[in-house]
């Protein structure tokens, strides 16, 4: 437990003072002499008018869209898949045994197959999309670069979470009686109703923890637009985490990437906050 | 019971678009990688239709992909290891022991995924560079460096994971070992770890499959000689040419271990998971 806090707590301790100074590679061997500046680069984070506070501003907005698809899309994909696969019929097994595959994927590999599809002359997708005639053979849309980077981020990152509410959603409708079903079914409750009040309420408690780890997981996520696009990625795909990289990383202002991380965090505590208290409180409604 | 109409139509439209969905990377991925490099430079084709195995041959010369694979495998190896036997210590006195501040344990685990891991990584760097002025030890650039990340990825979940399980088990086997004249340690290992081997495999899957794809931290902290595949399989594309054959091949050796270790597990995980949200 020592061990726990110590690895976990000390780098967040000495980020959080990191935000407050003035780090750039001059102080980077000699950090603690670095000026210390109060909040002074929360307040540049913060000032949307100003060119850094703005495009901070934007990459939170994408984020936000990136995660509600994501979350949203990758919940009902899973809940669809556990709900299709709970009774037994002939291949079951095996079809669970295939959707599981994009979560056993190492992410790396996953990504850069989807990046390798997403190429604009050579691409799987668009010579699916075109021989589907859905674009011609000279309009061939780009997907890596340009407004289209949101949509293949996204469904990139799709693909790799969903497999992982299918899980946790065949894991918790384990626990749901047969019974129920039987007993609905002689009720005249057509499959749909059956869903929303047996499955749906069954399901309570590892929603709320699924939702909430998914939220946290994709908001926070990485991996994807950095493999995908490779460091340089276009502004819509301006994802928060890999802003907050390039600023500390690639312009080397690592005082000011604390600072936004800072601000990335309480962000996440609040809506964290809000979500649990909102969910303990219904639970003990119901 | 039979089945509605609607059910089945729901049924085979569900399975259909989400096969599709998942096979069509995959798929691209073997074909691709079984062509020569001149055909995936050019226009797409389903069929790989001048077949080579010569991807799976370049892709050790290359990179230095057999020493990426063993410090992977190392890393992996001891990151999970360290994370299980952690694991089993906490997760054990998580539920059973009722201490002050049980209750906000739960909810701190489940707070350490909001961290964004570009916040940890520059601290941790810089601690990393402190601590080997200060007392000798080489973190940044070691595989150690990399296995101690690795458990502070791995461990909170792990053991929210594994407590969860170790609550499904009824404390009365507990009791009984005690009654016997068991200690604790005993207990624990003899009666209560061989009930709980599900969750104990669930949790090694988990901690070897982050550590094996782990990408970010892995970049910054390895050197040319600690480096894993993760980051090695980047290589690939070079200023002069993108090797997309050897990467998707490179890709697939890479994947092949995990995935047929995971499969072969998925049920062990699949308990432990439940085991641990359900609660």
């Amino acid at each position: 437990m020592v061990l726990e806090l110590f690895i976990h707590v000390a780098p967040m301790v000495v980020g959080i003072w990191m935000s407050f100074i003035k780090l750039t590679q001059l102080y980077i061997a000699n950090w603690s002499a670095a000026p210390f500046l109060g909040f002074g680069n929360y307040s540049v984070a913060l000032d949307f008018n100003a060119a850094q506070g703005s495009s901070l501003l934007r990459s939170f907005f994408t984020t936000c869209i990136f995660t509600i698809f994501v979350v949203g899309i990758s919940w009902v994909l899973g809940m669809a898949a556990a709900v299709a696969l709970q009774r037994s019929f002939w291949g079951r097994g095996f079809l669970r045994t295939l959707f599981l595959i994009p979560y056993a994927v190492p992410m790396y590999a996953g990504i850069i197959a989807w990046k390798f599809m997403f190429q604009q002359q050579t691409g799987a997708i668009n010579f699916i999309l075109s021989s589907l005639h859905l674009v011609g053979p000279d309009t061939k849309p780009f997907w890596l670069i340009g407004s289209n980077a949101l949509v293949s981020v996204i469904v990139v990152a799709i693909w790799r979470m969903w497999p992982f509410a299918f899980l946790m959603l065949m894991a918790g409708l384990q626990s749901v009686s047969e019974d129920l079903y039987e007993a609905s079914a002689l009720d005249g409750a057509r499959p749909f109703r059956q869903w929303r009040s047996i499955t749906l309420p069954s399901l309570g408690q590892v929603n709320t923890v699924l939702l909430l780890v998914m939220f946290l997981w994709t908001f926070n996520d990485f991996n994807t637009p950095f493999i995908l696009f490779g460091g340089n990625q276009p502004p819509a795909g301006d994802l928060i985490s890999m802003h907050i990289y390039n600023a500390s990383f690639v312009n080397l202002s690592f005082g000011f990437g604390s600072a936004m991380s800072v601000l990335l965090l309480l962000f996440l505590l609040i809506v964290t906050g809000i979500y649990l208290f909102i969910t303990n409180r219904r639970s003990k409604d119901a | 019971m039979r089945e509605s109409a609607g059910m089945k139509t729901f049924r085979i439209v569900t399975v259909t678009v989400l096969s599709v969905f998942v096979v069509v990377p995959l798929y691209v991925m073997i074909t691709s990688a079984v062509k020569p490099l001149g055909d995936v430079q050019g226009q797409f084709t389903w069929w790989p239709s001048n077949f080579t195995l010569q991807p799976f041959v370049d892709i050790w010369k290359t990179v230095p992909l057999g020493s990426y694979f063993v410090n992977s495998l190392i890393v992996s190896t001891a990151a999970s290891v360290l994370s299980v036997i952690v694991a089993i210590f906490a997760s054990y006195a998580v539920s059973r022991w009722r201490f002050r501040g049980r209750g906000a344990f739960t909810t701190t685990i489940l707070s350490t995924q909001m961290f964004p891991g570009v916040l940890f990584l520059l601290p941790l760097y810089l601690i990393f560079i402190n601590i080997n002025q200060t007392f000798g030890i080489q973190l940044v650039g070691s595989r150690l460096g990399l296995v101690i990340t690795y458990l502070t990825f791995t461990l909170p979940f792990s053991v929210w994971m594994l407590s969860g399980y170790f609550d499904n088990i009824p404390r009365e086997l507990d009791e009984a070992a005690k009654v016997d004249g068991a200690s604790a340690m005993v207990t624990l290992f003899r009666v209560v770890l061989p009930v709980a081997r599900p969750g104990v495999i669930a949790v090694l899957v988990y901690s070897f499959m982050t550590a094996w794809g782990e990408v970010l931290f892995a970049s910054v902290l390895t050197t040319e000689s600690s480096r894993t595949l993760a980051v090695g399989l980047g290589e690939y594309s070079t200023e002069v040419n993108v090797y997309w054959n050897q990467i998707m091949a490179a890709s697939l050796v890479v994947s092949v271990p995990i995935v047929v270790g995971f499969l072969l597990l998925q049920r062990n995980f699949v308990a432990g998971l439940s085991a641990g949200a359900v609660k």
